[in-house]
């Protein structure tokens, strides 16, 4: 048992005993050590302005993550190696390639959201796949995409666009400084992992950070009273804008058993409490390629290097997107309560609005989603008044199982935004199930949809836009099967058509 | 002279070459002529903070590092829109540790009152009735910051609820109290002209509020010094009037309190009067506990408490003939305004002068309603009322198009504005410089609009759920603050004796590159590097009595007023060195390379070191005013604006019809800066003007609950663009040798808010892609914003056809 967490920013190595359980990394940053580079936007990890650098050793190799500040805790530090914008500049003061191009591509206005940018180019700028980022569509995808969680209000984004593929250009040919001191960083972070369970304690109240599932099973068991904490990317807003205090917080992805992401011989994908959306993002995309697209507009890059899958499904959100993907392809939830563990479905896990079956002291382990069939249709669509970075007005995910002659077999509709809780259509599904793939049956199924839920009306969306675009989604999944491509070719996602011109 | 058969573009063009012509006399070399400084004024250079921007060393307010014994502020808000307070229990607020007071309206011994038009109607703690959910009941000063916004929740307040009015709607139902006086503006017979015209049309168009999303939130930091002094760090576009607030506040003259701006992190007008509210407080509580206060708000609480851009329901009604010329306009202009006059008038002005866009109107009646509802108090941004006026211009263009069956686009060229005919606009004012229809047609070319125009048409013929849509839409946005007052400036320029220049003017940095144009100016005339000029924080201890920085007019008024200030100087240097080396005064020129005397070279340096030697001041203030405008709302008549700046966008979309969600395929935009100070700047003024714009006519919703909660106080459900909701090809464009027709700083042109109307190409292309729904049979009447929801909404309704449109079509 340690009492303490110890991490580099910078090249100065901190540690700490005494620490406030719900002390935010950005206040403790501006606030104590006087590095008021990274700024607060939103204070609810949506803006991005506090982007910061987190390098951990995964699998042995040192690989960064950029992710908001505001809503990371101090604690979550342990082990690892930070870097805020005071840090990227090389030691003879050089601006780092990103930091150059910025200026020289006028990709700074006001200059306040620009920190957090640059931390996500450099991210960006850190991968090794760096030659693709230019020019192509999928280069500009890939800028799009780590920079889905970053607000310019001045720039139109057009210029920052332009600096990221400089800089890319630049490092692609004469490498990025930071990973350069890739050896040294590892190395030093190599000293910091003892494996060891850490009990913080302060007069605020303690944080406990279990180091396998054990220590964890154990410690909730014994406090069930205590907050678990994944990627606090839902926890932190209680904290800032909730002002709830938390006595006692016990981390979930300190478990090192729990960062397991593998596909078992059966062919079904396992992925532990402690995996992020980023680290399960490749499993996700092999095991469900039509939810591909929605998947990468989870959250922003930086909230999904933070939260994790289980997470999403914990928090039992009625419009978190994971879990009607997840329902829709038969998802197991694996349950533990100190040394027992349980299974269920993951549809029988959500019970209402704000309950789950879940007990004092039992947490998730992880969630198995089985295979698709062979045969199934799989459609996953988000529709959100923004593209990017926004809470879904209504999320369809769809698996039809047919037969050889076309008809439907089974289905799955299990819908995110519809009712209190993520949930299956029933009524759809009992509509499609053996009919055959007509327009008739297409009908019934969406006269059925008006039956399965009477949605909620609210700033996002409208009880009427909401039950007409649950009804419209099927008719794109009938698209989808009837092209018998099972992508979402139909969507704006993949719209190619480029303009003319 | 003027000839009537050049254009605009050629005639100024020609004065240019004639200028230049003159300039390249042997002999006759103007002191003050143009010099080939890389950077200066008129060429690109990078923004003077950008190299701190990127390395995280700017520093904004919530940066300035505080001394031990500073107390921070948090605000507790009404949770009512209108209701008379029963009770305020602040005990536990008071008792909370770390609390070192709790201010209320109680405590404010001298004016608690911060109406930016002295209209008496803003008290800025709440007195014994709230009017909107969200306003400041009091301030809580503590030690942390963290414990002053967990006090700050702990107040008991009863209250008892009065009607609340909450938007247009209810407000007119409820007989349209207004929060000031209503303009008019009519020239011709409109009701005539609607009555004989062949053709006719009415309909309405609502359109959205917009909030700021500056990046930096709301921030004030107040020091108090001796004797009642108080300086105040604040995030303000207009130090003067932060000023005056808080020494109005406070009891004391002006002459106590210094307000101080280094940049701001976004402003966009939310930080013209909005900031006082912070800056004030941050003061009175610096002011009640002798300790340097810091206010910054927390973003949800900014977005509860500061005003947004006005929602607009335009009711229109026009006459024209069969080739889609205007005939006759009478159109009414309903804003919601909020609690508080606030900007309120002369945002719904503004909107009244733009409600001709780029046209003329022969027979016009245009009148505005500036309806009080108990909502945030609506205050300028980015455009001032003048995109939702132009907004209505577009939609009347549209929709003559669509029931003429003519292409919009010739439409709107049909009803430009002429030079020396059909060139007097509402509000009685010539238009001297229209070049819209040039730009127009310039820009349709250069973006292939007719051919993608038809071949989208084509391809709708056969897609079943993806529609595109192209539209091309220009803007006149005029320069002025229609006070006229405004319409001035002062600078402070000193030089020092090792020949390094010091810029002080009363413009603000809101990331828009103001700075960085005063400094381009300076090294211009000085023939100086940029490291030899220093631009300073905007105090007004250096720079008094200035205006906000708005309406545009930020480079065009402080510029002119730099340009006083440092020729100032460079007369008494002239005089000195023709004097001190025995030349004429037009033998001394300002170059790179030095200072030109006669055939020698003298470093910068040393003739600013030999001046000061003979006692000659190297410091100058410099005062500029707008010459020709004047303005009389009483009449309606006036010539308010010095020029209009042009420009035309051309936006292509995608719509999904079983979603509504949407997309930028291309934008094409051609803009007019006249000679741009820094065309690299100006761009990312246009891309980012226009970005906003977009963003404001599709995605971004403002929504209140039915008790008058805005629900929407978060970028969590408050949606400005993200960075894959740009165009995906995005051309944009300067108009080319295009000086200002006015004498306007080095003949450039204003370009803050024109760009931010080039959104409105989006609205009306996604319009064009709807249409499609019913085969071009059924005006869309498409409102703003067109999220994906009031986009379906439309298509649903163009596909069951027959449904009750926004727009009823009288022929």
């Amino acid at each position: 048992m340690r009492q303490h967490i110890s991490f580099y920013v910078g090249d100065t190595l901190h540690t700490l005993s005494n620490l406030p359980p719900e002390m935010t990394l950005l206040d403790w940053l501006r606030d104590q050590q006087n590095r008021a580079g990274t700024k607060e936007g939103c204070n609810e990890g949506d803006c991005g302005a506090c982007t910061v650098l987190v390098g951990r050793l995964e699998q042995g190799a040192l690989v960064w993550r950029a992710v908001n500040a505001c809503i990371h805790m101090v604690w979550m530090l342990d082990g690892a190696q930070l870097l805020t914008v005071e840090d990227v500049r090389g030691a003879d003061g050089q601006l780092h390639p990103v930091q150059q191009a910025m200026v020289d591509e006028h990709g700074s206005q006001c200059g306040f959201c620009t920190p957090g940018f640059v931390m996500s180019m450099v991210a960006l700028s850190t991968r090794a796949d760096l030659a693709e980022l230019e020019g192509t569509l999928d280069g500009e995808r890939i800028i799009n995409e780590a920079l889905a969680g970053n607000l310019c209000r001045c720039t139109g984004y057009a210029p920052i666009v332009r600096a990221m593929k400089k800089a890319a250009a630049y490092c692609a040919e004469h490498g990025e400084p930071i990973s350069a001191r890739t050896p040294e960083l590892t190395a030093r972070l190599r000293g910091l992992q003892d494996g060891k369970t850490v009990e913080l304690r302060s007069p605020e109240g303690r944080v406990t950070l279990p180091a396998s599932v054990d220590a964890l099973a154990s410690a909730y068991a014994q406090d069930p009273a205590a907050v678990l904490v994944a990627g606090g990317t839902d926890v932190g807003l209680w904290v800032t804008k909730r002002l709830r205090q938390l006595p006692h917080i016990i981390a979930v992805r300190t478990a090192q058993d729990l960062h397991k992401v593998h596909t078992r011989p059966d062919g079904a994908l396992w992925i532990g409490a402690g995996v992020t959306y980023t680290e399960a993002m490749p499993h996700l995309v092999a095991h469900l390629p039509a939810a591909a697209d929605t998947l990468r507009r989870i959250g922003s890059t930086q909230v999904r290097n933070a939260a994790t899958v289980c997470g999403n499904i914990g928090n039992a959100s009625p419009i978190g997107d994971g879990p009607p993907i997840f329902m829709a392809a038969g998802a197991q939830l694996h349950l533990r309560c100190g040394p027992e563990h349980r299974v269920v479905p993951l549809e029988a896990f959500f019970l209402e609005y704000g309950k789950q079956d879940i007990r004092p002291g039992e947490f998730i382990e992880g969630v198995l989603i089985p295979p698709l069939a062979q045969g199934s249709v799989c459609g996953v669509y988000k529709v959100s008044k923004r593209f990017d970075q926004d809470i879904s007005a209504v999320l369809g995910a769809f698996v039809l199982l047919l037969a050889e002659d076309g008809t439907i077999e089974q289905a799955r509709l299990a819908y995110g935004g519809m009712a209190g809780i993520p949930c299956r259509a029933k009524k759809a599904e009992a509509a499609l199930v053996g009919q055959a793939r007509t327009q008739a049956t297409l009908l019934a199924a969406q006269a059925a949809i008006k039956e399965d839920f009477t949605p909620l009306s609210d700033m996002r969306a409208s009880a009427w836009y909401r039950a007409t675009v649950a009804a419209n989604l099927l008719a794109r999944l009938f698209d989808t099967g009837a092209t018998g491509n099972p992508s979402n070719s139909q969507t704006l996602e993949n719209w190619q058509e480029v303009a003319h011109g | 002279m003027v000839d009537p058969q050049k254009t605009v573009a050629q005639q100024a063009q020609a004065q240019a070459q004639a200028q230049a012509q003159a300039q390249a006399q042997p002999g006759a070399v103007p002191p003050h002529g143009p010099t080939l400084v890389a950077g200066g004024a008129s060429s690109s250079l990078r923004h003077e903070s950008a190299h701190l921007h990127v390395a995280g060393e700017a520093r904004y307010v919530d940066d300035v590092p505080l001394p031990p014994n500073a107390v921070h502020v948090a605000l507790g808000l009404s949770s009512r829109a209108h209701a008379r307070i029963l009770s305020m229990d602040l005990g536990a607020v008071q008792a909370y540790p770390g609390v070192v007071c709790v201010l209320t309206a109680h405590d404010i011994a001298h004016h608690n009152q911060i109406s930016s038009v002295g209209a008496g109607d803003e008290p800025l703690l709440a007195e014994d009735h709230v009017f909107f959910c969200g306003q400041p009941l009091f301030a809580v000063v503590a030690q942390t910051r963290h414990a002053a916004r967990h006090a700050a929740v702990l107040a008991k307040v009863e209250y008892a609820d009065l009607p609340a009015v909450l938007n247009i709607e209810q407000a007119r139902a409820q007989g349209s109290a207004l929060v000031c006086r209503s303009l008019e503006m009519t020239r011709g017979n409109a009701v005539q002209a609607l009555a004989s015209a062949p053709r006719r049309l009415a309909g309405q168009l609502a359109i959205g509020g917009q909030e700021h999303f500056y990046l930096e939130g709301q921030a004030a930091l107040a020091w108090p010094g001796e004797d009642g002094e108080m300086r105040v760090c604040s995030s303000t576009q207009h130090p003067t009037e932060t000023q005056h607030m808080v020494a109005h506040v406070l009891g004391c003259p002006n002459n106590l309190v210094t307000v101080e701006v280094r940049r701001m992190g976004g402003g966009f007008g939310g930080k013209e009067t909005q900031a006082n509210i912070v800056a004030c407080l941050a003061a009175l509580a610096a002011a009640r506990t002798g300790r340097p206060a810091k206010l910054r708000l927390d973003r949800d609480d900014d977005m509860m408490i500061t005003g947004k851009r006005h929602d607009f329901v335009i009711d229109y009604d026009v006459g024209f003939d069969e080739q889609g010329h205007v005939l006759g306009v009478d159109m009414e202009l309903a804003a919601r305004c909020g609690w508080s006059a606030d900007l309120s008038g002369p945002v719904t002005d503004r909107a009244l002068f733009h409600a001709d866009n780029a046209y003329y109107y022969p027979d016009v009646r245009l009148r505005s309603m500036p309806l009080r509802t108990n909502t945030q108090s609506n205050t300028a941004f980015r455009g001032f009322g003048g995109p939702q006026g132009a907004a209505a211009a577009e939609r009347v263009m549209d929709e003559i198009a669509f029931v003429t069956g003519l292409d919009p686009l010739d439409v709107r060229l049909r009803n430009v504005y002429g030079i020396t005919e059909r060139n007097i606009t509402p509000y009685h004012m010539t238009v001297e410089d229209s070049i819209a229809g040039e730009v127009m047609t310039q820009l349709a070319q250069e973006c292939d609009y007719r051919k993608r125009r038809a071949q989208i048409r084509e391809f709708n013929k056969t897609s079943p759920h993806m529609r595109r849509g192209i539209a091309l839409t220009p803007v006149k946005f005029g320069i002025s603050f229609t006070a006229t007052h405004f319409n001035q400036a002062g600078a402070l320029v000193h030089v020092y004796t090792d020949g390094s220049v010091q810029v002080n003017h009363g413009g603000t940095e809101m990331g828009q590159g103001l700075h960085t144009k005063m400094v381009q100016i300076a090294m211009r005339e000085f023939g100086l590097p940029q490291d030899r000029v220093r631009i300073t924080a905007t105090t007004t201890g250096k720079v008094p009595n200035t205006s906000a920085t708005a309406a545009s007019s930020g480079a065009d008024l402080n510029g002119m007023a730099v340009l006083a200030a440092v020729r100032t100087i460079k007369d008494r240097l002239i005089t000195f060195a023709a004097t001190k080396w025995q030349v004429l005064p037009e033998q001394v020129r300002f170059t790179a390379e030095g200072v030109g005397v006669g055939d020698t070279l003298v470093p910068f340096a040393t003739l600013v070191n030999a001046a000061y030697m003979a006692r000659i001041s190297l410091s100058s203030t410099g005062f500029y005013k707008t010459p020709k405008i004047s303005w009389d709302a009483a009449t309606g008549r006036g010539r308010p604006f010095y020029y209009f700046a042009y420009g035309a966008a051309c936006a292509e979309v995608v719509v999904d019809l079983l979603t509504g969600e949407n997309r930028m395929e291309r934008v094409d935009i051609l803009h007019d800066a006249g000679l741009s100070l820094n065309p690299d700047i100006d761009i990312g003024q246009i891309e980012g003007g226009f970005v906003q714009g977009a963003g404001w006519l599709t995605m971004e919703e403002l929504f209140w609950d039915p008790s008058g909660r805005l629900r929407t106080h978060a970028p969590s459900t408050y949606k400005i663009p993200a960075c894959s909701d740009r165009p995906r090809i995005f051309n944009v464009k300067l108009m080319e040798n295009l000086p200002n027709r006015e004498e306007t700083i080095f003949r450039s042109k204003a370009v803050g808010e024109p760009p931010f109307v080039h959104g409105l190409a989006v609205l009306h292309a996604i319009s064009d892609a709807l249409a499609s729904v019913d085969d071009y049979r059924t005006y869309p009447g498409l409102n703003a914003p067109a999220t994906p929801e009031q986009i379906l909404r439309v298509a649903e309704r163009l596909r069951s056809k027959g449904g009750v449109g926004h727009a009823q079509v009288h022929t």
